[in-house]
């Protein structure tokens, strides 16, 4: 096996095995920020652990849309995380095009659950479900118009189709030589990611992970009446996309080092990624509903700068 | 690579004051575009110049808006929101535009470093719009000094020791205007018991 797909493989497994993690380190952030000690940090696991001992509490209502829509989230995260370029080595399962694969399977996890939450008959979940819809659909068109910025910056660099369009070309390292090697305003780039790292994983300014049964929720109340190892895999599920956002940071921060300190790199940024969620999540209050359209406006503005300013030099 | 940075961080700071309608942060924005333009004069070699603009559009242009926006009410220092998301639209037309023209206008070779010219356009353009798509008068007054960037930028490479000088009796014009404008802001505020120029139209002899 080479070298690359050692690395590959042992990435994944660190991204599944620390995923669960990013949350504790967040909390743990946010508790120092306000003077507490807070949960250890790896409460994600015992709570892992203790749901995945107990039993299911369904309502009559639901039916298996509700109890398969957990596992469909979370395989559609953990295949499109496989897509990404972990540790900077390249997929195995990379193609063209890839990126709007891992893109709609993300998607198709945030179908599963609104779905879920629909099945519950419950108006309070339906409108949880309408929210996210509706920051979902804002949010798809930035990242598209980002991912766009960085598939001009590929082809630029002089690759064919066939390698530039995929997400181990996009995230390999290529950005962050061309951003040190003077291209400032790509530094742009991972800034919206960033925002939309806050967005689909519906922390504060967007939405509050902590607050359970206000009318301001989004994911959380989706959630609602899933329980024991349902409620497991969705949590650990929320870890992953977590980790997945990060991680796509991370590919545009490191430069094209050799892989084993990239790799090294590349896990040290998703875990410093998280404490800036903690610090942004303490520094911060939650955004009014309708000012969320204009966060994700402004990140939106950013990428098409990047686009323009990177394509006239 | 420097100046490719600082002129990334001026056509940054117009689209920050584009994407808010908060008047503080706008006068902030203006204090940091004195400190860019100091650093490109810096890159060009004029640094008696350099000193002159930190100190009139570094320290005492943003000073004096600072003074007048303390004396404003807290209603004055808000714009409207709606308005926000077309500016930053306009901004990017204006952008886009800027590009066109450099393409088109024929330059001596060598006269502007790359991305100069159309970015001064660009910061010039940004300075129109919220001079135009702003209500309050004060956001008036900062897209005028915006405006003056953009053209101060056009005009950097241009410099030479002769030309300086007209550069700071510019430098003081601007800084007279700005001065005026406050003092009348002051005015008009303290008359109106408002700075929204769109009340304006209601005024009769």
């Amino acid at each position: 096996m080479s070298q690359s797909l050692v690395v590959y493989f042992v990435q994944l497994c660190l991204a599944l095995l620390l995923a669960p993690l990013l949350p504790g380190i967040i909390n743990r952030v946010k508790a120092i920020f306000a003077g507490r000690h807070g949960k250890p940090l790896l409460q994600t696991y015992y709570d892992l652990a203790k749901l995945l001992r107990k039993g299911e509490a369904l309502s009559q209502t639901t039916t298996w849309v509700f109890t398969l829509a957990p596992a469909i989230a979370l395989v559609a995260t953990l295949c499109a995380l496989a897509l990404l370029p972990l540790g900077g080595s390249s997929s195995p399962l990379a193609f063209t095009g890839d990126f709007v694969l891992a893109a709609y399977l993300l998607a198709l996890g945030r179908f599963a659950t609104m779905l879920s939450a629909l099945d519950t008959g419950s108006s309070f979940e339906g409108m949880g479900a309408s929210r996210e819809a509706t920051f979902a659909a804002l949010a798809e068109p930035v990242l598209f118009l980002t991912l766009m910025v960085l598939t001009s910056l590929s082809l630029n660099a002089g690759l064919d189709t066939e390698h530039a369009l995929s997400l181990s070309a996009l995230f390999g390292g290529q950005s962050a030589d061309t951003w040190l090697g003077g291209k400032i305003e790509l530094l742009l780039v991972p800034v919206v990611f960033f925002i939309l790292l806050l967005v689909e994983n519906c922390r504060i300014p967007v939405d509050d992970p902590n607050t359970h049964l206000e009318l301001t929720m989004i994911h959380e109340v989706m959630v609602l009446d899933h329980s024991g190892p349902n409620l497991a895999i969705i949590v650990y599920g929320t870890a992953l996309k977590l980790w997945f956002f990060a991680a796509l940071i991370a590919g545009l921060m490191t430069p094209d080092l050799s892989p084993w300190p990239q790799a090294a790199l590349r896990t040290g940024i998703v875990l410093l990624l998280s404490v800036l969620v903690g610090v942004t999540e303490s520094v911060m209050a939650r955004l009014r509903m309708q000012r969320v359209p204009a966060l994700l406006g402004g990140a939106a503005a950013m990428s098409a700068l990047a686009l323009i300013l990177s394509q006239m030099r | 690579m420097l100046l490719q940075t600082c002129l990334f961080l001026l056509v940054l700071s117009n689209f920050c004051m584009l994407g808010t309608p908060r008047i503080r942060r706008m006068t902030g924005m203006t204090a940091i575009q004195g400190l860019l333009l100091t650093v490109l004069l810096c890159i060009f070699g004029h640094v008696m110049l350099a000193v002159a603009v930190l100190l009139i559009k570094g320290l005492l242009l943003p000073g004096l808006l600072w003074r007048t926006l303390k004396r404003l009410p807290a209603q004055a220092l808000v714009c409207p929101r709606k308005v926000v998301p077309l500016d930053v639209l306009a901004g990017m037309g204006g952008l886009a535009f800027s590009f066109w023209l450099d393409g088109r206008l024929v330059m001596a070779h060598g006269l502007f470093p790359p991305m100069l010219l159309p970015l001064g356009l660009a910061t010039l353009f940004c300075g129109l719009i919220l001079i135009v798509g702003r209500i309050k008068a004060i956001t008036q007054v900062i897209g005028y000094l915006v405006a003056e960037n953009g053209i101060f930028l056009l005009g950097m490479p241009l410099m030479t020791t002769g030309t300086a000088w007209f550069e700071l009796a510019l430098l003081l014009d601007v800084f007279v205007a700005v001065f005026v404008m406050g003092i009348a802001i002051n005015h008009i505020s303290d008359s109106f018991a408002s700075i929204d120029v769109a009340r304006f139209r209601s005024l009769r002899d």
